[in-house]
């Protein structure tokens, strides 16, 4: 019975997580974009007269979403137009069950995992939900009827299955170096050192991997380098027919993508929630002093090393997304065609040549 | 637990697919189809096949029923085929899967009885499957990947449009 | 435990679906479609088995089976493409130029 219990609210918590930190990245992008183009931005939220930097904003743009209305065109398929959104924001919503937060948390002789479902194939688990997910850009639009939407919804289900491809190879070197597809043992792995001193992360062992999986998971997120699905100010795009709280899904949908491509770097190439030189008992620093923690810190330092690091790549995204103008069709494609796919290629052969001498 | 899995993947499969063959929209019937073939990358994960259930998922759910879904759209037919064919194939039909469920049965009863749930091992590890392709069925493997090659330029070269000289 | 006989059921009923599917249909992407289904049902079967045998090798032919599946996938969704620009039908009745 507390096995159920402990389930539900580690699915809870993640939940929770995922969804607090997404409505809050929709405020930090505008923050972001605000301070890159010297304006202020949202600033003006506020409960009972406190407004503290506009953090209530999120808040207040979920609720207006909520009450706007929800218009269905007469002419879309309206079963596979409503249920669009909700499988896009599904499958992304999924993949955080198989995120590792942290280690092991100990509390009254239980050993709990930080992590909703220990899968023992993981990433390609993770891979395989994001992979669905294009289905809900397909269905948006098809289903509107609309030939803008629907050439959107190709264009956007086109750029998503080419740069699938290099997303996986990219990731094949760090099977390589790591022997396992369950993440947590992948997380472990990164635990160790390397020369006595440089800690195991994918990044010093994989940095080639690491720059096309980072390329390939922008191209997945559909944000603006490679917005080609849905140009919101030029091109039209796959969820024009949608308002109200669809609309706010795919909205939704595309921050979350954002975060777990994050949570995904910080897992496979960023040692997840391991911290340099922290060992289950604490710190054990490479020039031979140590400081010994109790469980509970050590958990908690784990726990924010994993936060700090996602929250990082989140901002590198918005950062990247605010400076870079948008690829033309045509560059997408030879990029992840012609680019990437060959490197990963290589660097498949590269790992295999370095790890066998 | 597992039972109640079962049963309901079972009926989300089989309902689905009777949903394909009810359906005259063919883009419906993709879409029924990749559930259905969600749900048997549920069945190949209850019979210990983690590997190969992500795989199904990966290339027919996420790959191959794309492929599919892109050549409908780009079809694009107008709704409503005429209708069926003449009444008499549709029974011709059901007489032929009445005679085949039977035999495919009658086949799988000497069967029944000499399955085993198998140890208590877990046998489909990545780790396992990387191992005997790399090792028994290496050519089978480099075979598949000549014939995927093979496959790849065979559909750019059929679908390719020519260049009017 | 789910007795491993139930699967094999499922599968024998998904493979006379599909060939229902494929007798009943008309136009040729439903009835590639009911192949697959029909393929899949052979893989269903033979991951029992391979559970029932403990032995891994049933897994591998899957394996193979998925891989060729989408070759074979590539190659006849363009022929269907090709039928469809020069016959302006999908449907398999039209498709008569070898009937004498």
């Amino acid at each position: 019975m507390s096995e159920t219990i402990i389930i539900l609210i580690k699915v809870v918590c993640a939940l929770v997580w995922f969804l607090l930190i997404t409505l809050y990245l929709t405020w930090v992008e505008r923050k972001e974009s605000a301070v890159i183009q010297d304006r202020i931005g949202a600033n003006r939220a506020s409960i009972l007269g406190i407004r503290i930097i506009g953090l209530f904003q999120p808040f207040a743009d979920a609720i207006k979403m909520i009450f706007k209305e929800d218009f269905t065109p007469r002419f879309s398929r309206r079963f596979l137009h409503n249920l669009a959104p909700f499988i896009s924001f599904f499958f992304v919503a999924i993949t955080i069950s198989a995120i590792p937060f942290g280690d092991v948390l100990r509390i009254g002789g239980q050993e709990i995992k930080l992590q909703v479902m220990d899968i023992n194939v993981g990433l390609l688990f993770v891979l395989a939900m994001l992979s669905l997910g294009i289905y809900g850009i397909i269905l948006s639009g098809w289903s509107s009827n609309n030939r803008y939407a629907l050439i959107g919804g190709m264009r956007g289900a086109a750029q998503l299955i080419s740069y699938e491809v290099a997303l996986g190879l990219s990731l094949i070197g760090l099977i390589m170096v790591y022997p396992s597809l369950n993440l947590s043992t992948i997380v472990h792995y990164q635990g160790e050192l390397l020369f006595g001193w440089l800690p195991k992360w994918g990044v010093f062992l994989q940095p080639l991997g690491l720059l096309i999986f980072f390329f390939a998971a922008l191209a997945e997120t559909k944000r603006i380098p490679f917005d080609l699905p849905e140009g919101e100010n030029e091109i039209v795009g796959f969820f024009t027919e949608y308002s109200g709280l669809k609309w706010g899904l795919f909205m939704m949908t595309d921050f979350m993508e954002v975060l777990i491509v994050s949570t995904l770097l910080t897992t496979l190439f960023f040692g997840g929630w391991q911290v340099p030189w922290l060992a289950a008992d604490g710190f054990h620093f490479p020039w031979g002093s140590e400081w010994l923690l109790p469980h509970g810190i050590v958990v908690i330092f784990q726990v924010a090393a994993f936060n700090i690091k996602v929250f990082f790549f989140c901002w590198l995204q918005i950062l990247i997304r605010w400076t870079y103008p948008r690829f033309r069709y045509d560059q997408v494609m030879d990029l992840g065609w012609k680019l990437l796919i060959p490197l990963s290629l290589a660097n498949i052969v590269a790992t295999a040549i370095l790890l066998s001498i | 637990m597992a039972h109640f899995l079962f049963f309901l993947l079972a009926i989300v499969c089989i309902a689905s697919v009777l949903g394909m063959i009810i359906s005259k929209n063919q883009a419906y019937n993709a879409l029924f189809l990749v559930l259905a073939f969600a749900c048997m990358g549920g069945f190949f994960a209850l019979l210990d096949a983690p590997f190969i259930a992500v795989v199904q998922i990966i290339i027919y759910a996420g790959a191959i029923m794309i492929l599919f879904i892109f050549v409908i759209m780009m079809i694009n037919l107008r709704e409503g085929l005429p209708p069926e064919r003449k009444k008499w194939t549709l029974y011709f039909a059901l007489g032929i899967a009445v005679v085949l469920f039977v035999e495919l049965i009658l086949t799988m009863k000497s069967a029944f009885s000499s399955l085993k749930s198998g140890g208590i091992e877990k046998i489909g590890s990545p780790t396992d499957i990387g191992r005997l392709l790399f090792t028994e069925y290496l050519y089978p493997f480099e075979i598949t990947s000549i014939l995927i090659i093979a496959a790849l330029v065979g559909a750019i070269v059929l679908v390719k449009k020519r260049d009017k000289e | 435990m789910i007795p491993l006989s139930y699967f094999l059921i499922l599968s024998a009923v998904l493979f006379v679906l599909g060939a229902v599917a494929f007798f009943v249909k008309r136009d040729l992407i439903t009835m590639f479609m009911a192949v697959e289904v029909m393929l899949n049902a052979a893989n269903l079967a033979f991951i029992t088995f391979a559970k029932s045998a403990s032995s891994i090798d049933g897994q591998i032919i899957v394996f193979f089976i998925v891989t060729v599946a989408a070759a074979e996938a590539a190659v006849g969704l363009a022929i269907i493409l090709l039928i469809f620009r020069q016959k302006k039908t999908i449907k398999s009745e039209d498709i008569n130029l070898m009937k004498g």
